[in-house]
């Protein structure tokens, strides 16, 4: 299985990598973990004539968060540097559960948060969750920078909308907010190893006891990360209950558009969908409502 | 198209000119002869050729050589701490019949160092979580959990404080953090 034959760039500098692909333009391809770039090279599925690797510039990697501008990942930081991070931890849960479900220990410890964005795999396990909490990413190259949401950053399977000069260069999360919570949920086949067959990710924001607003967003049912929209709107004004959830989770199956294949049956997952939404739901009301309360005993702790 | 580059592997430093397509697996077998480290899938699904990098269990079929320049590598061959002292992870892969084939043990036991490295007291679910990127095909895995568990006392043991220092067999991981917390969301 050798890999194809490529010329190989380690440049030291952000602006040397954005020179290299504004000059090999569609030849070449950018290595951030490598993990999935390799298996398709290795499959012969694509053949790069230049690979650009960015593991030697500096500062990519970076993890920082802040409770006003929220959590800024560069493109080279890791999945398990998300999974191990105490603010995403407290702050972020349910990013910490898209990660934990990306594949295996190793993989997680190569592999970064925005090369699984920029594969721009259905199925892409930390896609789903980074939509739902509203995440926008920074794409840079020669002739400028640009932001745009995560959600508009896919085309299809295996197509974003980054010209081949382009870098995705920085993921910002919004700060989280009071009575918030959400949750990651997916199911595989086999094993967490596995690609996951569904992903849900739900968030919602209480107020006075009632859903004020509500985010699902679901993975591998459709060409792009599904943002059910319809099915999140019905639950505002709703009590956070069962039946509301159950009805949400009825409208998301019935919105979204599955294929069926070797790891599942679109019926399958079409009734996962249900399921899986109605859970994460509750996942993230219990966070919503614990944030709260964990909230006000920081703010009682650090306001002098 | 050879490029000559440096690579530290299991405390060596190595010159070798490769190719950039060259995997880190195929430098560690086919150049520098370490064949402890296996090659299964080639897809990263197997975890047969899990070595460390700086302390990371990585999957070597899926890195890039020339991307290793500058990071300490640990094979199952730097595993253990001296010729007559087998680390804690592979005596008691020998000591609980944990080796089949065999085929998957050199990545068994590096996950395992690596988990242990970041979570010295795992509980059974984390074991298996923790080595749930190794595959068996024997399926000798309960064996290879009680290894774990075992190898998990033993270091447990050698780092109490009333434990005799000096005793070379229970040094922690090479490269390995070993106050890491572990991760758990």
């Amino acid at each position: 299985m050798s890999l194809c034959k490529f010329a190989y760039h380690g440049p030291d500098t952000l602006d040397e990598v954005l020179a290299l692909l504004a000059a090999h333009g569609p030849a070449a391809r950018v290595m951030a973990g490598g993990t999935d770039l390799v298996v398709k090279m290795s499959r012969g599925q694509v053949a790069p004539a230049v690979v650009i690797g960015l593991k030697r510039v500096p500062g990519l990697g970076d993890l920082h968060f802040d409770p006003v501008r929220g959590l800024e990942l560069g493109c080279m930081t890791r999945v398990s540097a998300v999974l191990e991070h105490p603010a995403v931890a407290a702050h972020y849960p349910a990013l910490a559960e898209a990660a934990q479900a990306t594949a295996t220990v190793q993989i997680r410890n190569m592999a970064t948060i925005a090369g699984n964005l920029c594969n721009a795999s259905p199925c892409a396990d930390n896609a789903p969750t980074l939509v739902a909490r509203g995440a926008s990413v920074e794409l840079r190259s020669p002739r400028g920078h640009r932001a745009l949401p995560l959600a508009e950053l896919f085309r299809g399977p295996g197509q974003t909308v980054l010209a081949p000069d382009e870098l995705l260069v920085r993921i910002t999360v919004p700060p989280p907010r009071a009575a918030t919570g959400f949750a990651y949920l997916s199911l595989s086949q086999r094993s967490a190893v596995d690609v996951s067959a569904v992903g849900v990710a739900a968030g919602l924001t209480l107020a006075d006891g009632r859903v004020a607003e509500a985010r699902i967003v679901l993975g591998a049912v459709a060409p792009t990360p599904f943002v059910a929209t319809a099915a999140a709107d019905a639950l505002r004004g709703r009590n956070p209950d069962d039946a509301a959830f159950r009805a949400a989770g009825a409208a998301a199956a019935e919105a979204c558009a599955p294929i069926g294949d070797v790891r599942a049956s679109a019926g399958y997952r079409r009734k996962m969908v249900a399921v899986l939404v109605r859970r994460a739901l509750e996942r993230a009301t219990a966070r919503a409502l614990g944030e709260g309360t964990a909230r006000a005993a920081r703010q009682a702790e650090v306001t002098p | 198209m050879k490029q000559t580059i440096r690579l530290r592997v299991n405390g060596d430093a190595y010159e070798v000119a490769v190719p950039p397509w060259r995997t880190l697996n195929e430098v560690l077998r086919e150049d520098l002869r370490l064949t402890g480290t296996k090659r299964g899938c080639g897809d990263g699904d197997c975890g047969a050729c899990t070595v460390l990098l700086d302390g990371r269990s990585v999957t070597s079929c899926l890195m890039l050589a020339v991307e290793a320049v500058g990071h300490e590598v640990t094979t199952v061959e730097g595993l253990a701490t001296a010729r007559d002292a087998l680390h804690p992870v592979q005596a008691e892969f020998i000591a609980a019949g944990a080796i089949q084939c065999g085929y998957c043990t050199p990545g068994m036991e590096l996950s395992a160092a690596y988990l242990l490295s970041r979570n010295p007291a795992p509980t059974d679910d984390e074991i298996r979580r923790g080595l749930s990127g190794n595959l068996c095909r024997c399926t000798g895995y309960q064996k290879i959990f009680e290894a774990v568990r075992r190898a998990a006392d033993r270091l447990k043991e050698a780092a109490r404080p009333d434990a005799a220092a000096g005793d070379p067999a229970t040094g922690g991981p090479a490269g390995g953090d070993p106050s890491g917390g572990g991760a758990r969301p």
